[in-house]
């Protein structure tokens, strides 16, 4: 397996340019449908046959409760369904799931997270793909994107305590935004070779002798959406690595593309809805600055080729595709661990070591370059807010951010936001450690065996959902723990970011003084990033010498 | 308003809303996704499966179909596939999934190499990686261009063509241009299998 710097720099440049291409128009047209006032009449029948008021906008507490009541209906619903598949329609004769299973798959698709601990091919009928999982795909990236919309609508507005209508930014976003989107990047995958049917094809090579039963479904549906709403979960066990998920180099190149297009377009959307495009810019720099390091790091890891079987093989082979050579698996892996998207186009577990490292430190960032769709920019918000708080500490001035005063109460929710889920993450992986019946789930020795631990719940509780999926986690305990971090690693920030909002949007807005600390510009924009790799590798450094370095170092 | 009457409420709203945008995300938008592939595409959107001479499925262009016996050892009449985890089932697809240190991959890598040296008549260090190194989907259909060209000799030979017929054939079904460029040169040994068959009919 060749790794083509041409080809790695090709690729990189022709992503950028693409995207900053796109960003502006999506952007803006992503503020029009946060700002929008106006329903359409199929908007109007849907909010009337749910019991929707479009017209009451909600507190930051009301706004909450419907989250968490939808997500919370979404996971029993999904739940449910899964156990009586056996007895519902479109099951492949496929029973119903495993209650385990069946939980945490649940809990995987609803926190964005998409963790598959099953096979698909061998547990989920045409149904439960289309019906349960392909949905979830939808709503849960809804989800983080109104988030999004109602932390930055709390900095935007002052004196007030609403901050939107849960069930209208679901709605517009779901149906103005994914729904268009994902049926375009559909068609482009029908034709560049992903499948979209509903029945299997039976082929007999009469030269070979050889007969095969060649899968269907309607994959093209769900892998637009799996890919452009950050998610991840595959409709086959291989993932992105399945040929007919990707067929090609130009879809593989399309799914990255995807896959950062609506995180990296947001900030613009932001800066449109605060009045001031310089904050938008600052925040896509951050966020481009650091894809673009990792993107290179990736790439320089995996170009080594470290590892004793690695090196027996002769290079770089094991779970990658020839199709898509390893400049385009490197890119690839880097896109699904900087956002929360986790699809997989190489078997990250047979990686070298360091790349393997690299995949982990980029969930370990919180997803915020550019992040998963719209958990993305609420995590870099939440760290610009911790950036003012020091830089308001080096000049001795109550720390503002865009004119709102940055309080104890605002303060300590953003430093429970950045401390939530590295406290998830090692908590879990510590307590598993300590199970050998736990680990016995893990194959591998050594310091590997305790990165695929550590990947787990990195991936589990950042809500990634890619793995090294040399560990089986469909037990009852690590189904169990997995969907406890998962859930956690969702809803914990998820509730404190809308916290914040709340706060901020009651304030007034108080005019910049000289003692202000601009949040934009070159200097904040260092600080920011500064801020986000400090806060990770404070947290994570510990964790992160015992597995990928330890095993990077070993000769 | 954080009453218990005010949750019910909700999820009673929720219940809807999630039931309404189902029949929307979940039936009506794959439904429309799978006629217009349908229209547009269908050898695509059907799994790009070629047909034989007589008209009938052969295969799909794009999984491997590997004729190999219960060990897994691939039929020297024609060209190998990668190895797979998956044992090249179309219903099963996977990787290994084993660690870059692992010593049950070194294990697996030593082995193949040697398996593959015996087979072409090679030494071992001429063995690609890609020709010892399981994909990530267990389905890859294709090769290096270093492997196909390895195994021209044995297939020629066992088919009765001449090596230079049977390396044209591998030239016309190798990834050129710009695909080969932003991805690797490689072979589709599937559709390679399926020619080699036709020629040797004739």
């Amino acid at each position: 397996m060749v790794f083509s710097i041409a080809s790695f720099v090709t690729q990189v440049a022709v992503l950028l340019l693409l995207l900053i291409l796109v960003h502006k128009p999506l952007g803006v047209y992503l503020a029009s449908v946060f700002e929008g006032k106006k329903s359409t009449r199929v908007e109007r029948l849907f909010y009337r046959w749910s019991g929707v008021d479009p017209n009451t906008e909600q507190r930051w507490s009301i706004y909450l409760r419907s989250v968490l009541v939808f997500s919370a209906v979404s996971i029993l619903l999904v739940f449910l369904l899964q156990r009586l598949q056996g007895v519902l329609p479109g099951n492949n004769s496929l029973p119903g799931v495993d209650p385990w299973t069946a939980m945490n798959t649940a809990i995987s698709f609803a926190t964005n997270t998409n963790w598959q601990t099953y096979t698909p091919e061998t547990t989920m009928g045409i149904f439960a793909q289309m019906c349960l999982l392909a949905v979830q795909n939808f709503l849960s990236a809804a989800v983080g994107i109104v988030v999004v919309v109602a932390l930055i609508r709390g900095i935007a507005r002052t004196r007030t305590d609403r901050l939107g209508n849960f069930w209208v930014d679901l709605a517009r976003t779901s149906f103005r935004v994914l729904l268009p989107m994902a049926a375009l990047a559909a068609i482009v995958m029908v034709i560049g070779g992903v499948v979209q049917n509903f029945w299997s094809t039976d082929v007999v090579n009469q030269a070979t002798g050889v007969t095969q039963t060649i899968p269907g479904g309607p994959v093209a549906s769900q892998e637009a959406i799996k890919i452009l709403g950050t998610n991840g979960g595959g409709y086959f066990n291989a993932n992105s690595s399945h040929p007919f998920e990707n067929p090609n180099v130009f879809i593989s190149m399309f799914e990255v593309f995807l896959i950062l297009l609506i995180p990296s377009a947001l900030p613009y959307a932001y800066g449109r809805m605060v009045g001031d495009q310089r904050q938008g810019y600052t925040i896509v720099g951050v966020m481009g600055t650091l894809w673009l390091t990792s993107t290179v790091l990736m790439g320089w890891a995996v170009a080594g080729a470290a590892g004793t079987a690695t090196a027996a093989a002769g290079g770089l082979g094991e779970g990658f595709e020839q199709r898509f050579g390893a400049a385009q698996s490197s890119i690839f892996a880097t896109a699904t661990t900087l956002t929360s998207t986790g699809a997989i186009n190489v078997a990250h577990d047979s990686l070298p070591p360091l790349a393997g490292g690299v995949a982990m430190v980029n969930m370990m960032l919180g997803e915020v370059a550019p992040g998963g769709t719209g958990s993305g920019l609420y995590g870099l918000l939440i760290l610009a807010i911790v950036s003012v708080f020091i830089a308001g500490l080096m000049v001795g001035r109550t720390p503002e951010f865009l004119g709102k005063k940055i309080g104890p109460r605002e303060m300590k929710l953003a430093a429970m936001y950045i401390l939530v889920t590295p406290v998830v993450v090692l908590a879990t992986a510590g307590i598993t450690v300590l199970l050998p019946d736990a680990m016995a789930n893990a194959p591998a020795s050594g310091p590997h065996q305790f990165s695929e631990v550590l990947y787990a719940f990195t991936s589990g509780a950042n809500n990634n959902g890619s793995a090294f999926a040399g560990i089986t986690t469909s037990g009852p305990y690590l189904s169990t723990i997995m969907g406890i971090a998962m859930l956690l690693g969702r809803y914990l920030p998820i509730v404190l970011v809308l916290a914040l909002a709340g706060s901020m949007a009651k304030q007034p807005k108080i005019p910049a003084s000289s003692g202000t600390v601009p949040t934009h510009g070159w200097l904040f924009g260092s600080l920011l990033l500064s801020v986000t790799v400090i806060m990770t590798a404070l947290s994570y450094f510990p964790a992160l010498a015992l597995g990928p370095l330890a095993e990077g170092l070993l000769k | 308003m954080n009453t218990l009457p005010g949750y019910l409420r909700q999820a009673g709203t929720a219940l809807r809303f999630l039931l309404l945008a189902t029949v929307v995300l979940g039936l009506i938008y794959p439904l429309a996704i799978f006629g217009i592939g349908q229209a547009v595409a269908p050898f695509q959107a059907n799994g790009s499966i070629v047909r034989d001479a007589s008209g009938k499925p052969a295969a799909s262009a794009l999984i491997a179909q590997v004729s190999a016996n219960d060990a897994g050892i691939q039929n020297p009449l024609w060209f190998h596939a990668r190895p797979s985890a998956a044992k090249w089932d179309p219903g099963a697809s996977t990787a290994s999934n084993l660690g870059p240190n692992d010593p049950k991959l070194l294990d697996a890598i030593k082995a193949n190499r040697a398996a593959v040296a015996a087979a072409e008549g090679v030494k071992e260090s001429d063995v690609p990686a890609d020709a010892v190194t399981a994909s990530g989907s267990g389905l890859d259909p294709q090769i290096s261009v270093a492997y196909a060209r390895l195994q021209v000799p044995r297939v020629a030979k066992a088919h009765g063509l001449s090596p230079e017929t049977v390396q044209a054939m591998v030239d016309r079904r190798t990834v050129t241009g710009l695909e080969a460029f932003l991805g690797q040169p490689s072979v589709n040994v599937t559709e390679l299998n399926l020619d080699v068959a036709a020629a040797a009919v004739k």
